[in-house]
């Protein structure tokens, strides 16, 4: 069984990892975010190995779903017939690659391994996982106020990105008030009958 | 999951993702490349904030909460942002964030 986990858990790093590569290193903005979708895919599958369904869940509903799917959208509409032509990378890219390493390498990966995690005590395998009634419960009590706050977040991001990417045209499409509509219709009754 | 595999090979992996992330967002000149970047950035967060909470505190929900809200910001940032790449195209005719300078001093 745990041999079992352990193959599972290294394909699933494998596809998110080698797809998270491909994301950053493919010319084609298409193919690239193509292998974006792979790589929360497998993210989704790790969070589900780790026992968060509810998260999972939310993972392929978001991301794969909806976040995926905008990128792809700005991708066609900003898609330019030119823009094949120039560098898809900056001149210097080997120094954000060293950066990367380096961060990895030298911080993260030392940090980490030699690190002993048992902060608290360890629960037993027994003992209860929080699953997603606790989280309903969760959100309707002590995280009431951050729940409303990320509701309002949601709708003035919503708007604020409505605005910004609103087309100027339709500003010439100007919707009339009534009383002006009234007139418009009056004038054009009367042109009517002076033909 | 808690006794075949170590918190610490969970937390490698999104070390890794994080850093891959991290090179996408620096090296790219298109600007939805750089957004794809930085999503993977948050997604690495994620998967520590739920590492940690299976791993160390199962029987809380907080680390799941916050996970929640980690994914409600990314996804107000990618809608404003992917809204700012728009724009941005409609009125410079380019995605290439190094031509975009004029603020530059």
């Amino acid at each position: 069984m745990e041999l079992l986990i352990q193959i599972i858990f290294v394909l699933i790093s494998t596809l998110i990892l080698g797809a998270a590569v491909m994301v950053v290193r493919t010319r084609n903005v298409i193919h690239s975010a193509l292998w974006l979708i792979a790589s929360f895919f497998g993210i989704g599958a790790l969070y589900l190995l780790l026992e968060a369904e509810f998260l999972a869940i939310a993972q392929v509903l978001i991301y794969v779903g909806a976040i995926s799917v905008l990128i792809l959208f700005a991708i066609m509409l900003t898609h330019n017939v030119t823009s094949g032509e120039g560098h898809k990378f900056y001149q210097r890219w080997w120094l954000a690659l060293l950066v990367s390493l380096m961060l990895f390498a030298v911080i993260l990966v030392p940090t980490l391994v030699g690190q002993d995690w048992t902060i608290t005590a360890r629960p037993s395998e027994e003992s209860a996982i929080a699953g997603a009634v606790e989280m309903g419960t969760a959100f309707m009590r002590e995280y009431l106020l951050p729940f409303e706050i990320a509701a309002v977040l949601l709708l003035v991001a919503l708007t604020g990105a409505i605005v910004i990417a609103y087309e100027e045209r339709a500003q010439r499409r100007r919707i009339l008030t009534l009383a002006q509509e009234l007139a418009l219709r009056k004038q054009q009754q009367q042109n009517h009958a002076e033909e | 999951m808690i006794n075949a595999v170590p918190l610490s090979a969970v937390l490698t992996i999104a070390a890794a993702l994080f850093c891959i992330g991290l090179f996408g967002a620096m090296s790219r000149r298109n600007a939805v490349s750089i957004l794809m970047g930085v999503e993977l950035m948050l997604n690495s967060v994620n998967i520590n904030l739920v590492a940690f909470w299976r791993y160390l505190q199962p029987d809380l929900i907080t680390g799941q909460v916050f996970a929640i809200f980690v994914i409600t910001v990314a996804a107000a940032e990618a809608a404003v942002g992917l809204a700012m790449v728009i724009a941005i195209y409609r009125s410079r005719q380019t995605v290439y964030i190094d031509t975009v300078d004029s603020m530059k001093g």
